[in-house]
């Protein structure tokens, strides 16, 4: 049985009086040290599910289907227990790593506050593994590293510490939101194979969203392809990518330039 | 005529007392209608360029020449006339815009500005075709548009000045990826139909690959490699440009890691001796450390700063 198993996921905000579906009905699953990829323009729906898993939807928005994470229902789950489960066993990393880590705590404060709340460690067990979660995302001079504020750090870097907060706890699940969007081909490359590492080195399960095919191509085992909060097309990647069966998988790979889609180079 | 001309610009910033050096001595020109991609990583100093370029910034040396006359720095009084002929495109179409006022208004301010005349609504409509939008679109507010759509109201804005050179600072990056192609090709579409020069910056190499004639390739500062956009792209002679060009993933499902390059554009305020890239770049040699590289011409129109290239024979017109 998968790691993660979603079936007729959707999710509804009120609007006028009404409901509007955003995602609407979607099925995926994820393993253990897989990768799986989801493709989509913004308004697609992507981030909408992936914030429906953690509970992490807009006030007000209601979220119906199956979401069966290590045998435990992730939709309807109590606040309480979801709260046991966000940040420790699957753990999220955001586009923008500016907003997403809180400006005015050190990051030794940020990797280590969580883990202290959800593993119960003493404060020097957290520092030092806070120590070790800097080297295993490659930042150089990590002990200075960890009493500096993110403002003092390069984008590159804020990311790179956001991926080492969410895996602070050892998360079996990391969803991934447009991680490398707002970085550098450089840096990206960096966090890519950082991701890949850690997948076959620890087992880690990777949900990544992102509307660049170039990112699946390179990280993704499986990729669905969202349109409209629904699945319009699934499969392996290398499949998905070379011969696609649904038309707007086409228009996607065909609104590249040849030099991303790689056949031209 | 109409070219947009930068000789040895320099631009620098006070920080804590001390001088950074955000552009330093960049020579780069436009031609009429031809697009020129320049790209780098983020603290390269590419946005910096850009302001000078236009005359936001005033460059602490060298100078900006459209036309051959110089472009004076903005002050308190208004732009020379002339100076009009140079437009920006910023980054961000949703705070470019103002959200108060109907796209349609909002062009015709922009007319009146650049001409002194009342703007009709056969001009407003002219210029919203012009980008590739219905004319019906002038009674819209931005907040009804797409992020492509408010892009190409900001080109069609700067347009409205009948410009002769463009400079574009990430004009796409702030866009869906299907909007991103498009967006970029309609600059080219400009540029081949109204004969206007681009300066296009990007941090996107795949795109500036795709829409532009010559690619300039900076680093911390200064273009490191400069050329035609095939020859830079499918045989980087600067090691910077061969390791942004590897790092890019290709859609291709092949399942490739892109290559890496380790580590971050160092701080402009304390540079690196030598060679700026020499700290990360895999080809470095002792040398390098010490020794400055200047932009040396491998073909006329191709050139790049890297010592390992001084000592190779010229090849004669590749």
């Amino acid at each position: 049985m998968a790691l993660l198993e979603v079936t007729g996921l959707r999710v509804r905000l009120p609007r006028r009086g009404g409901w509007t579906s955003v995602v609407d009905g979607i099925d995926l699953a994820v393993d253990a040290g897989e990768v799986l990829g989801v493709a989509g323009e913004s308004g697609s729906g992507k981030t909408m599910s992936a914030l429906a898993l953690l509970g992490l939807l807009p006030h007000g928005a209601r979220t119906e289907g199956s979401a069966r994470f290590a045998g435990r229902e992730l939709v309807g789950m109590g606040e309480q227990q979801l709260r046991d489960v966000r940040g420790k066993e699957i753990a999220m990393v955001f586009q923008d790593p500016a907003t997403a880590l809180h400006p005015m705590l050190p990051v030794r404060t940020l990797l280590t506050e969580h883990a202290r709340h959800h593993l119960g460690i003493s404060k020097q067990d957290a520092g030092k593994r806070a120590l070790e979660l800097l080297e295993q995302v490659r930042i150089p001079d990590p002990a200075r590293t960890l009493h500096a504020y993110p403002h003092e750090l390069s984008g590159g870097m804020r990311q790179r510490v956001a991926i080492a907060a969410a895996l602070a706890c050892g998360p079996k699940l990391l969803l991934a939101d447009e991680p490398t969007t707002a970085l550098d081909v450089t840096v990206q490359a960096g966090i890519l194979r950082l991701l890949d590492r850690l997948r076959r080195e620890t087992g880690l399960a990777v949900i990544v969203i992102t509307h660049d095919l170039g990112v699946i191509s390179a990280l993704a085992d499986r990729v669905v392809v969202m349109r409209g909060g629904v699945v319009v097309e699934d499969g392996r990647t290398s499949e998905v990518l070379t011969s696609p069966t649904h038309e707007y998988t086409r228009s996607l790979l065909e609104a590249l330039p040849p030099a991303h889609r790689g056949s031209a180079s | 005529m109409s070219e947009l001309e930068l000789r040895g610009v320099e631009v620098t910033y006070r920080r804590d007392g001390r001088a950074v050096r955000a552009v330093d001595g960049v020579d780069l020109s436009v031609a009429p209608g031809e697009v020129v991609g320049l790209v780098g990583e983020s603290g390269c100093g590419k946005s910096s360029l850009a302001r000078a370029a236009v005359g936001l910034l005033a460059p602490s040396a060298g100078e900006v020449l459209l036309d051959g006359h110089a472009v004076a720095p903005l002050r308190r009084r208004a732009r020379p006339a002339a100076q009009r002929r140079l437009q920006l495109v910023f980054q961000d179409p949703y705070s470019s815009l103002n959200p108060r006022r109907r796209v349609g208004r909002q062009l015709s301010d922009a007319v009146r500005l650049a001409t002194g005349t009342t703007a009709g609504s056969a001009r407003v409509a002219e210029l919203l075709e012009l980008v590739g939008l219905d004319p019906a679109m002038a009674q819209r507010y931005p907040h009804e548009l797409s992020g492509g759509q408010r892009q190409r109201i900001a080109v069609a804005r700067a347009l409205a000045a009948e410009p002769v050179q463009l400079v574009a600072d990430e004009p796409i990056s702030a866009l869906d990826a299907s909007a991103q192609a498009q967006v970029a090709d309609l600059f080219v579409t400009l540029a081949r139909k109204l004969g206007i020069g681009v300066l296009f910056i990007s941090h996107d190499l795949a795109i500036v690959r795709e829409i532009a004639d010559r690619i300039a390739v900076m680093y911390l500062g200064r273009v490191v490699e400069i050329g035609p956009t095939a020859q830079v792209w499918d045989r980087p002679r600067h090691p910077y440009t061969a390791a942004l060009t590897a790092a890019v993933p290709r859609a291709d499902g092949a399942g490739t890691l892109p290559q890496d390059l380790p580590g971050d554009v160092p701080d402009p305020a304390a540079p690196p001796s030598g060679c700026h890239f020499h700290p990360r770049c895999p080809l470095a040699i002792d040398d390098c450390s010490t020794r400055d590289p200047r932009l040396l011409d491998l073909t006329p129109d191709h050139a790049a700063a890297c010592i390992l290239l001084e000592d190779e024979p010229a090849v004669p017109g590749r």
